[in-house]
């Protein structure tokens, strides 16, 4: 019985970066309607960036973050005006080539540098031990940081002016033009954000488990599953969810083998979107 | 004349928002049967629930003496009653031709591919657009659109035609053109449902009036008496000039 | 009627060209390189039908060859069955599984649905990697003598060669059929606005249950032949994602919507990737060429090559299809 409670605490704590992953998705996807499909291979660069950080500056692996987001957004301003901005007004299923093409070039060229082989950022805080169960210092230190990075999103969405022009493009982008807000200028920093936050989500995956260049993939699964579970545009919604899933997965994971998870969360994604196409929290799908 | 459709308490809600409320009316076959009503009336509505895209919170509908209540559009199809959206939806990597045989297809009458064409060819004839048939459906300006959206629905050989605000966005030439292509469908046979704002235009072409406003059926009858009526006009014509006018052409 | 059209000549050319050059000089190497490119063009031909004819992106299309693979060559060796019937049955099991799936993923648009036949690929690979009767994460394997009686691996490899050219030649005659059908304008219309086609009295339920299970059949039955043909199957090199992507690549590279594309752009893409595999220096790349290719033609030329030609030249659109 402890096995599994502590299963889903850790679950839990995971659930929480599992949700900043999805809040990268789930923003792209509300204010543009597009499916971001370099996701996974952003939250890879993300892994790798604290990999490499790390080895240079071996402080608190925490600490590291801010560069990675900050290189995330860089990183984010390069593919919206690359492969986004071009086909913003075509039908969905060109955006989602694209993004899918830059996908691939990403994993290629991650692939080429570091091969598909393990990696590991050798970074442990002391965690705390009540009765049986120890909470690991990094699961904490992790979740915590998703939480802090989801409350500034929240406080950047609603109490900024770059904040509320994402939403006011999001909600109607020809109305927000009419406003006198250039909504390219919005699009690209939704974009830019939104990839900073997937970067953000690797760095901190990083810390906890071994990862190659094709990690991304799984996590990206999960950002789709509680994307449509939380509904578009609500950040806090996707972290919510995201818990619910880390949660789920908690309590799934000691009776189940590790490789049956994907179909059980495809088969949730699915599920859900079937039968909530709103999301459980969020406003209508796109 | 024999009653072609019947709307019987239908009422469609979304969520908390009541769209249609307990509307009632009949349309005799062979008759032009005009809509109206302000913004937001739940004319639209309406349409999308005799035509399958709304499922109805309550009432029923039938054609022909059959119940179509809830069955999916390409059902309704079927049945023989066909429609034009408000916002145009042309088949836009598709030319025109080919646009309106998909309608002879799929249409009431199932055509193959061959006799298809034929129909397709004939309807774009009759609306005027036989020489734009093999170019690209994006090519055409709003006033084609709008009549490929009829010549559309038409290749489908329907009893009834259900046209959302068909001259919207046209200008007084373009208008009568399509006044003129409505009576001409009159005439074949085919029995017509329009929802209109252009107040001249949908009294002179229709044989009876249905108003709507918030949902609900305000009043009902031809349109000489439908314009006397003074809910009507507080609801919805508004201006004493405007009711003049009107009575004018009567 | 199909007769008519010049691309059926031009596709039964093809094939033939295809079939008998390397034979004629009993060219084993040409043929193995040829038997690829026939792969890649049954692979984009009938993904063709979701994407370029029905506007359903479906990311996850190799799961049918993949599934195909395992049911054929379960049939041909662990039960001895015929090999014709084996791939046969294999595509028209793998159809139906395709019909349930559908079931479930095609009520979904655009991009959900496309996430969803990831999912698909997902889910079967990770049920193969743990089915028992299929060797799980091990596979299954040809026994040398059940080549035997196809008259001995040599001949045996011969005959799957025309088999595969064969299921290629039906693709791209098949997509000619679909395209010239009434169910064919079905599906465009479906392509082009879902709902207005719905109004029109399209069945867009059952034309995407039918195009998405028939563009699973041929596939199918390639993947029987030749992983029967290569002698060996497991869930990783049945079900490799990157073959999915490379089906896009191709079609798009190619032309989507047309048949003739599917064919330019398996073949183009196949050669590209032979030497791009072979060079000790570009290797590594695949992956990042394969991609920078999509994103140039999705961003500049959506059309693809064909479609290219169609601006150069609009009288060639009626001929090739």
């Amino acid at each position: 019985m402890s096995g599994i409670l502590a299963s889903m605490i850790d679950g839990v704590l995971i659930g929480a970066v599992y949700g900043l992953a999805a809040m990268g998705l789930s923003l792209i996807w509300g204010v543009m309607d597009v499916i971001n499909l370099t996701h996974g291979a952003v939250i890879a660069l993300g892994m790798f960036g604290m990999y490499i950080l790390f080895a240079a500056f071996p402080i608190n692996a925490y600490f590291l973050l801010l560069p990675v987001i900050a290189a995330g957004l860089l990183l984010g301003l390069i593919i919206y005006w690359t492969s986004v901005h071009w086909v913003i007004n075509r039908p969905q299923l060109a955006s989602l080539l694209s993004t899918f093409a830059v996908n691939m070039i990403i994993i290629g060229i991650g692939t080429a540098i570091w091969s598909t082989s393990p990696y590991n950022v050798n970074f442990t805080l002391r965690g705390i031990t009540i009765g049986a169960y120890t909470f690991t210092g990094n699961h904490m230190a992790a979740a915590s940081a998703a939480v802090v990075i989801a409350l500034a999103l929240e406080v950047f969405l609603y109490r900024t002016r770059p904040g509320k022009a994402i939403r006011a493009v999001a909600d109607n982008r020809e109305a927000a033009e009419l406003m006198g807000i250039s909504s390219t200028m919005v699009l690209a920093l939704a974009f830019a954000i939104g990839i900073a936050l997937a970067a953000a989500s690797g760095a901190l995956v990083s810390t906890l488990f071994p990862f190659t260049i094709l990690s991304g993939a799984g996590y990206q699964m999960k950002s789709f599953v509680v994307t449509v579970l939380a509904g578009l545009g609500k950040p806090f919604g996707a972290l919510v969810a995201g818990v619910l899933l880390g949660l789920l997965e908690g309590a799934v994971t000691p009776f189940i083998a590790v490789s049956w998870i994907p179909m059980i969360e495809f088969g949730l994604f699915v599920v859900v979107l079937v039968a909530f196409p709103r999301g459980i929290f969020g406003r209508a799908t796109a | 004349m024999s009653a072609l459709l019947e709307v019987n308490g239908v009422t469609k809600r979304f969520g908390g928002l009541v769209a249609v409320s307990d509307v009632t009316f009949t349309l005799a076959e062979g008759d032009i049967l005009g809509l109206i009503g302000p913004n937001g009336a739940g004319k639209t509505t309406l349409f999308n629930m005799v035509n399958g895209v709304y499922k109805l919170n309550a009432g029923k509908i039938s054609f022909a003496g059959q119940d179509i209540t809830d069955r999916p559009p390409n059902e309704v199809v079927h049945f023989g009653i066909a429609r034009t959206h408000q916002i145009v939806k042309p088949l836009y990597g598709m030319t025109v031709l080919e646009n309106v045989t998909v309608g002879a297809c799929f249409g009431r009458d199932y055509l193959k591919l061959k006799p298809a064409r034929k129909v397709a060819l004939e309807v774009l004839e009759r609306v005027g657009l036989a020489d734009r048939a093999d170019t690209s459906a994006r090519s055409l300006t709003i006033a084609g659109k709008k009549r490929l959206e009829v010549a559309r629905a038409l290749a489908a050989r329907p009893k009834l035609l259900l046209l959302d605000e068909v001259l919207a966005g046209l200008n007084p030439t373009e208008v009568e053109l399509m006044i003129g292509i409505v009576r001409n469908i009159r005439d074949s046979g085919i029995s017509v449902l329009m929802i209109e704002h252009l107040m001249q235009a949908i009294m002179s072409l229709s044989d009876r009036i249905v108003v709507l406003n918030l949902g609900s059926k305000l009043a009902e009858g031809r349109p000489e008496e439908v314009v006397k009526n003074p809910d009507v006009v507080e609801a919805y014509l508004g201006f004493p000039d405007i009711v003049d006018k009107l009575r004018g052409v009567q | 009627m199909i007769f008519r059209r010049p691309v059926f000549w031009l596709i039964l050319i093809f094939a033939a060209l295809m079939a008998f050059i390397p034979l004629h000089g009993n060219n084993v190497s040409m043929r193995e390189d040829l038997i690829l490119v026939a792969v890649a063009v049954i692979l984009a031909s009938n993904l063709n039908l979701m994407i370029g004819y029905t506007g359903y992106v479906n990311f996850g299309h190799i799961v049918f060859y993949g599934l195909g693979g395992y049911v054929g060559l379960y049939l041909a060796t662990v039960k001895g069955w015929n090999l014709i019937l084996s791939a046969l049955l294999a595509g028209l099991a793998v159809s139906f599984c395709a019909l349930l799936f559908g079931l479930g993923i095609l009520r979904l648009r655009g991009a959900y649905f496309a996430l969803a036949t990831i999912g698909i690929l997902v889910a079967v690979q990770s049920f193969v990697s743990n089915f028992d009767p299929w060797g799980r994460s091990t596979g299954l394997y040809v026994p040398f003598d059940a080549y035997q009686p196809l008259g001995g691996a040599r001949r045996a490899l011969w005959i799957t060669y025309f088999l595969v050219i064969a299921v290629m030649a039906l693709s791209m005659i098949l997509s000619l059929a679909i395209k010239i059908s009434k169910f064919g304008l079905g599906l465009f219309a479906i392509r082009e606005d879902e709902d207005a086609a719905v109004v029109l009295g399209v069945n867009a339920t059952v034309y995407k249950a039918i195009i998405y299970s028939v563009s699973a059949f041929l596939p199918a039955v390639a993947g029987a032949l030749m992983f029967y043909k290569n002698g060996m199957i497991d869930p990783s090199i049945a079900f490799e994602f990157m073959l999915s992507l490379e089906g896009i690549v191709m079609l798009m590279l190619g032309g989507k919507g047309t048949v003739v594309g599917a064919a330019l752009g398996g073949g183009l893409y196949e050669k590209l990737r032979s030497y791009l595999l072979t060079s000790p220096k570009l290797s590594n790349f695949h992956l990042v060429i394969a991609g920078g290719m999509l994103l140039l033609v999705v961003l500049f030329a959506p059309g693809g090559l064909i479609g290219w030609l169609y601006r150069l030249v609009p009288r060639s659109e009626k001929v090739i299809e």
